[in-house]
C-alpha cells in the first residue's frame, strides 16, 4: 500500500473475471504521512482507506471483465463495516466478488480478511463509463500488469 | 401477485425515500419524482434482480446524450413499466 498514492493493492492473487472473482494482498506500510495525523501516537488506517481497498479490488477485477476497455468509478457504498482497528505493518487479504452485472453498472460485495479473521466488509456500486483520457487507461494497465502475474494488458 | 407499476413503485418508495401515494404512473422519474442519476443505479439494481432482467441503462442513456430520444420516453413510470414487460417477456421466451 502507498496510502499517500491511493495504492491500495499490492498484489492479485486469484482473479476470476468471468465468475466475478478477486482475491489480492494489501499490505499496510510501517511508516506513512496518513499516520501522522490518523492517529497521533496511535497509528490506524482510516476506515475510508479500507473502504478504498475494497473498492479497488473490485475495480480491477470489474476492469479484467471489461478489458479495460471502460473504466468502474466508485458510485455507491450502501455499506460498510470495519470490525477492528487496522495497524501498521499489517498483511491484509482483499476478495471481492460480482454480485450483478448491469447495464452501465456494477455491484459488488467485498471483504478484508487478516490472518484469516474478516475485519471489513462493504456492499458496493459502480458506474461502468468510458475512460475519460488515455493517461488514465493507461495507468490502469500499467498498475494492473505490476500486480497481477496475468495482465490482460 | 403484485403489478409491475406496485412493484416498481415500493422499489421507488424504498431507494429514494418518495412516500408511495406520491409515486403515479404518469410521473417521470426524473423530472416529476426529483430523481436522480445515482439514486436511479440503486433503482435499476433492485428491478434487474426482483424481475430478473437486465435494464439497458447504458443504451438508454447513450440515446438521451445522443439526442435519439426523449427523457419521457423511458422514464415515465407506465413506459418504464412497458418496457420492464417487454424485457420480462424476452427472458420469458
Amino acid at each position: 500500500m502507498l496510502l499517500e498514492y491511493f495504492q491500495m493493492i499490492d498484489a492479485v492473487e486469484q482473479l476470476d473475471p468471468d465468475e466475478g472473482k478477486i482475491v489480492a494482498r494489501a499490505e499496510v506500510p510501517m511508516e506513512s504521512t496518513v499516520f501522522e495525523g490518523h492517529f497521533p501516537g496511535s497509528p490506524l488506517v482510516p476506515g475510508v482507506l479500507l473502504i478504498e481497498t475494497m473498492a479497488q479490488a473490485s475495480g480491477f477485477m470489474l476492469l479484467s471483465r471489461l478489458k479495460f476497455e471502460k473504466m468502474p468509478f466508485l458510485a455507491n457504498v450502501s455499506s460498510a463495516k470495519m470490525r477492528t482497528f487496522v495497524e501498521p505493518g499489517e498483511i491484509l487479504q482483499v476478495e471481492a466478488e460480482l454480485e450483478h452485472d448491469g447495464s452501465g453498472y456494477a455491484a459488488t460485495r467485498a471483504r478484508i480478511f487478516r490472518d484469516g479473521k474478516k475485519i471489513c466488509d462493504s456492499k458496493l456500486m459502480f458506474r461502468i463509463m468510458p475512460f475519460p483520457n488515455d493517461t488514465l487507461k493507461n495507468n490502469m494497465l500499467d498498475r494492473f500488469s505490476q500486480i497481477s502475474p496475468t495482465s490482460t494488458g | 401477485m403484485s403489478t409491475t407499476f406496485e412493484a416498481v413503485a415500493e422499489i421507488i418508495s424504498d431507494t429514494s425515500d418518495i412516500p408511495l401515494e406520491e409515486i403515479t404512473p404518469e410521473k417521470n422519474a426524473f423530472t416529476d419524482l426529483g430523481i436522480d442519476s445515482l439514486d436511479f443505479l440503486d433503482i435499476a439494481f433492485a428491478i434487474d434482480k426482483n424481475f430478473g432482467i437486465k435494464i439497458p441503462l447504458e443504451k438508454w442513456t447513450e440515446e438521451l446524450n445522443e439526442n435519439k430520444a426523449d427523457v419521457d420516453e423511458y422514464f415515465i413510470l407506465s413506459k418504464l413499466c412497458g418496457r420492464i414487460d417487454e424485457l420480462i417477456a424476452a427472458k420469458d421466451a
